[in-house]
């Protein structure tokens, strides 16, 4: 009984860590992605894609919207997924 | 054009005395400390006084975040640089904030449900105390000296720049006022009074970004229009900011990975009942502190169309004073009061924060936890909180008063590297890794921080600005893209070359620990 408590937790920990890597190598790769087309692709950055707005000014935006849908990826899957496997091992 | 700017830089009354900032700003005084009186009769253990009695609710822990990360430095500083080159402004926004998604995914809920105060619970869970906890309180005092220094100095700056008293006098004020919160009302008074600093901050500067957008038909690219037909297309396209790729790099990964390691920001998810509440207040942390910075980059180019990079460096030319020279054009005065007056309370929440994870780490880590083995009492152990609450405090005034006048903007950039370098390897290791030992750890903590000063020390930032020297040893201007690596992997190699058996067998109740909650084991 208690083996397959510990496999169980085991199995619910390795998947909560797999979404906490993977969101975060995303938000890595977004952000310094961005960090990385400042540094080397600045006439790409200065394109006009509307009047008043840049590539770089709307990509910079969408940095920081980015962050707020990952988090909030993050937190869905944890009130469903997490916290209802987590629930069933507690029992 | 010069005449006009002219005579607008005589019109503005920074500077000057001003009595409606002093009114809003007594008012916040006697706001926050009536909240301390009544926070100090309900602070009468150590679980009161670091941890408000895990009685915050996520979604005031996530003000409460959010009002203790946005500082009077980035949100004039980030107008300033908006307001004076343009897009470069919106590196630094979108730079503090993205570390905050790190925090929620790896750190927020296992540090709630492993540790008790301090990061360093949850590092030394099942490793050896003592070496454990000197080595995370020489981090966490580190990381607090450089961030406490660089707000007090910009405190007095400030001050003196917009309510026209002394800098000493500033800061001895300031000073007494946040001893105050944190003496006597503890945790639960100091996340009330960055709850209340978050609210003002946030409202000054959505009703700043508000007011510019009505000028320009509620439509930021109208606004984007303006400042590009004024002053050239180059404004709306990345500059001279990140003119060497590596620095951008590594000033990224100091402010990406330093957020997960700032004490007084960990301190904060202790204040919170359970794990759960603690994963929610991030994400109401980070909705609000991306709607700041955002904001700001809005604000900034208000000021940049409004009033102009020439009147904004006439008056302070670092252009930190965008900001309330936008205020003054669009709200004259009294506008401008309250916006100073918010500048002032948001740098005395911030510091309060970071006086009590100071204490912190100075009481529960070292006092209790290694001079007194888990032997003191509950009163002494909050005596000893509340003494070293008043020697940060008084220190914290003291450093102030001995680098008025320096150059110090670089010390953030400095506590954000060492939080990357020291706290946040060894906070992932001890979470993730079930070899990590004593030895790898306290390796980890002690070569990131002292990396990290040696590096900073060579740098062109303390060469170069502020010693005067033609040339640095040491190329890059942050070191964190070498100090991070170079912790993690004495951590990981020091663990590896002498293995600890017996601290890796406490590995499976720690994690259970870490997923399920304090009450399972």
């Amino acid at each position: 009984m208690i083996d397959s408590f510990e496999a169980r937790l085991a199995v619910v920990a390795a998947r909560r860590w797999r979404v906490a890597i993977v969101l975060t190598a995303t938000m890595i790769t977004l952000y310094f992605g961005f960090i990385l087309l400042i540094a080397y692709a600045k006439p790409v950055l200065a394109r006009r894609i509307a009047p008043g707005l840049s590539l770089g000014i709307l990509l910079g935006a969408l940095v920081i919207v980015a962050s707020w849908i990952l988090t909030w990826v993050y937190v869905r899957w944890a009130n469903n997924h997490y916290d209802a496997e987590l629930g069933r091992l507690r029992e | 054009m010069s005449s006009l700017l002219a005579a607008l830089q005589t019109a503005s009354r920074i500077g000057a005395p001003n009595t409606v900032a002093m009114g809003f700003f007594f008012l916040f005084i006697v706001t926050t400390l009536g909240i301390t009186y009544w926070a100090a009769r309900r602070t009468r253990t150590t679980e009161h006084f670091y941890a408000a009695g895990r009685s915050i609710s996520p979604a005031q822990n996530g003000v409460a975040l959010a009002g203790d990360y946005m500082s009077a430095a980035s949100f004039l500083g980030i107008a300033g640089l908006v307001s004076t080159t343009g897009f470069d402004g919106l590196i630094y926004s979108t730079g503090w904030l993205v570390g905050w998604p790190v925090v929620l995914f790896l750190i927020a809920e296992p540090l709630r449900n492993l540790g008790r105060y301090t990061f360093a619970d949850v590092v030394a869970v099942r490793l050896r105390q003592t070496p454990v906890r000197i080595a995370a309180a020489i981090g966490t005092l580190a990381t607090v000296s450089f961030y406490l220094i660089a707000q007090m100095v910009g405190a007095g700056g400030l001050i003196r720049l917009m309510f026209g008293i002394p800098y000493e006098t500033a800061l001895v004020i300031g000073g007494v006022a946040m001893i105050a919160y944190v003496l006597f009302g503890g945790m639960l008074a100091t996340t009330w009074v960055q709850i209340v600093k978050a609210v003002l901050l946030l409202g000054g500067a959505a009703a700043l970004a508000l007011l510019v957008l009505s000028r320009f038909g509620w439509s930021p690219t109208a606004l984007f229009s303006a400042a590009a037909e004024k002053y050239g297309d180059a404004v709306l396209s990345p500059g001279r900011l990140v003119s060497k790729p590596l620095d951008a790099v590594s000033l990224g990964m100091a402010l990406m990975f330093g957020t997960a390691g700032l004490p007084h920001i960990l301190m904060r998810f202790y204040t919170v009942p359970d794990a759960k509440a603690a994963r929610t207040s991030v994400f109401y942390a980070t909705g609000l502190i991306g709607s700041f910075y955002l904001m700001t980059f809005i604000i900034g180019f208000g000021a940049m169309v409004l009033v102009g990079p020439a009147a904004i460096r006439g008056v302070e030319p670092g252009g930190n004073m965008a900001a309330p020279l936008l205020a003054e054009f669009l709200g004259g005065t009294p506008f401008l009061g309250f916006i100073a007056a918010v500048a002032f309370a948001t740098i005395l929440a911030v510091v309060a924060g970071l006086t009590l994870s100071g204490a912190a780490a100075l009481s529960h880590d070292l006092w209790v936890g290694v001079v007194r083995r888990e032997k003191a009492g509950a009163a002494e152990q909050l005596r000893v909180a509340r003494v070293a609450t008043v020697g940060l405090g008084i220190l914290g005034v003291a450093l102030g008063i001995t680098f008025k006048g320096q150059n110090v903007a670089f010390m953030v950039g400095l506590a954000f590297a060492i939080a990357a370098s020291a706290n946040f390897p060894a906070l992932v290791l001890s979470i993730f890794w079930r070899r990590y030992t004593t030895a790898g750890a306290v390796t980890s903590m002690l070569l990131g921080t002292a990396s990290t000063l040696a590096l900073i020390y060579f740098s062109p930032t303390l060469q170069i600005d502020v010693l005067k020297h033609p040339d640095a040893w040491f190329p890059l201007r942050n070191p964190a893209l070498v100090t991070m690596p170079l912790s993690f992997a004495a951590g990981i190699l020091v663990s590896l070359l002498a293995p600890r058996p017996d601290e890796a067998a406490g590995f499976d109740a720690v994690s259970r620990r870490m997923h399920l909650g304090q009450e399972v084991t």
